[in-house]
């Protein structure tokens, strides 16, 4: 007796292995794995932005001092020295610094030519303050350092943060709707492979069906395929966007503040990193669940 | 036990699709447990209507049918399958696995009870000895005779030494002295303890072997003796 024929075939009774076939459908879960990581890679790089903004811009203020050197209106020294005091005795302000007059000569050089100092325009002192949280409510500060030295402006970037806060949400919100869009339609995918696999099967589904096949085990072989057909696709698909995503972080890193790395580790951040692998097991889940209900709800209209 | 009540059969009406014309018409009969019993009739009759309602691949549309002392007209899809486990089917034409071997074919209603292995190798070369295909174990169907096709339809229905055993024309393609070979395997099957019943053309292979039958003509009983 040959040794082949005592293979169990209990893995392909219904012969998926040719009625699933192991070219479409892995081929269009990987495009459908890839999509989703340049969308998951779109996510988390809005995400990262709207940090650097708000870490950057959001917790920073500047403070206008008009004549800085005439005396304040409280304490004993001038108005820029008082105004400075209250900044550094406000709690949640880590740095107080006020701009040298080659600092203010730069800033002021694109607008009044090289030769600023020269005009004897009465320029204010300008304080660069530091924040330690961006969010914090700035009014009482503004009202006890117009109280300090009045005429005192303070000019925080609020109304910036909050329109590149929301700029931000949205294309995070965009990109979590194509992530969401990616997944249905890889759904509908599996469940268009499925439905052509019952309709190729039909006979030997309703020959082992009447053997006393339970509708968990015919459904079970067809999941295991869909999901092992849908991970390789996956897995395909989070490979191929790699490559894709490292050249797209070299090109975004200067507008994060950075450097383009050099180490691939660090070139894009964690979360991608992790999302990556998540990719495959994520398309094997859709598979499972998506083939699951497929093939349940279509044995019902056996008895 | 096998009870027909007034049991009437009709295709189609499910999905939206209009229902057919009845098949089947009050049919009520009883076989006890043991039985052996011919299915006769002229073509139409009902004959293999009937015998899909007793492997379950349709439920009645009317009256009350009860196999092995399940009452199946109310019973869930769930108790289905074990009880489907219960019965072995030799079809007319075959419905063997093409991509499956003749070993696999026949190996398929022991593994889906679960089976260990070690048993569904011992059974199964045994069972393919017997029809006389231990050496076409590996055959697939589309490259086997269709009297071997059919000898391994046969051994797929009585591997799992059911309880109930159904079969169509199980002699249409086999010549008499494998018919007679067949028969005697019924006979056995039925000495066990099997119910075994027969729809069968073959008037001469009715009369070498007398037994009760039910007679159908046009979707009605017409006889039971």
């Amino acid at each position: 007796m040959a040794g082949i024929s005592l293979r169990p075939a209990r893995s392909d009774e219904l012969g998926l292995r040719r009625a699933l076939s192991d070219r479409m459908l892995p081929s269009l879960v990987a495009a459908m794995a890839f999509l989703a990581a340049l969308a998951l890679a779109g996510w988390t790089g809005a995400a990262a932005l709207s940090r650097h903004w708000q870490q950057g811009v959001g917790s920073s203020l500047t403070v206008q001092v008009p004549q800085p050197h005439a005396a304040a209106a409280q304490g004993n020294g001038d108005r820029l020295a008082t105004v400075l005091a209250v900044l550094i005795g406000t709690p949640g302000i880590t740095a107080a610094r006020a701009l040298s007059e080659e600092e203010l000569a730069d800033l002021l050089r694109p607008w009044l030519g090289a030769g600023a100092e020269r005009l004897a325009i009465p320029l204010p002192a300008v304080i660069a303050v530091e924040l330690a949280d961006a969010g914090s409510d700035l009014a009482p500060l503004a009202h006890r350092l117009d109280q300090a030295a009045p005429g005192t402006l303070m000019e925080n970037h609020d109304v910036w943060i909050r329109r590149l806060a929301v700029l931000a949400r949205s294309l995070q919100a965009c990109a979590g709707l194509a992530v969401l869009l990616v997944a249905l339609v890889a759904a509908a995918v599996i469940t268009v492979a499925t439905r052509a696999g019952l309709a190729a099967r039909r006979e030997a589904i309703e020959i082992v069906h009447g053997l006393g096949a339970t509708d968990r085990l015919i459904a079970g072989r067809f999941a295991a395929r869909a999901t092992m057909l849908a991970a390789v696709g996956g897995l395909a698909g989070a490979v191929l966007a790699t490559p894709v995503l490292l050249a797209l972080a070299g090109l975004a890193a200067p507008f994060g503040g950075g450097a383009p790395s050099a180490n691939p580790l660090s070139a894009l951040p964690v979360g991608l990193w992790l999302a990556l692998p998540g990719l495959p097991a994520a398309a094997a889940l859709i598979g499972w669940l998506t083939a699951q209900v497929t093939v349940h709800r279509w044995l019902r209209r056996l008895p | 036990m096998v009870r027909f009540e007034a049991v009437g059969l009709h295709y189609g009406g499910q999905s939206g699709r209009p229902a057919g014309p009845e098949v089947l018409h009050d049919i009520s009969f009883e076989l006890d447990p043991g039985v052996f019993c011919w299915l006769l009739g002229p073509s139409g009759a009902g004959k293999t209507s009937l015998l899909r309602l007793m492997y379950l691949a349709v439920r009645p549309t009317r009256g009350r049918l009860t196999l092995l002392d399940i009452e199946t007209s109310s019973a869930s899809r769930h108790v289905l399958p074990a009880l489907r486990r219960r019965i072995g089917v030799v079809f007319q034409d075959f419905r063997l696995l093409p991509h499956l071997s003749a070993f696999d074919n026949v190996a398929l209603p022991l593994r889906l009870a679960g089976r260990p292995e070690g048993q569904v190798r011992a059974d199964v070369t045994e069972m393919l000895r017997w029809v006389g295909l231990a050496r076409r174990t590996e055959a697939r169907p589309p490259e086997l005779s269709g009297g071997e096709q059919q000898r391994v339809a046969i051994a797929r229905a009585v591997i799992n030494r059911p309880n109930l055993l159904l079969a169509d024309e199980p002699t249409g393609n086999l010549d008499s002295v494998q018919a007679e070979r067949l028969m005697l395997l019924f006979k056995e099957m039925n000495r066990l303890g099997t119910t075994v019943v027969v729809a069968s053309h073959n008037d001469a292979l009715v009369a070498r072997h007398p037994a009760a039958a039910l007679r159908l003509a046009s979707g009605r009983l017409e006889s039971h003796d």
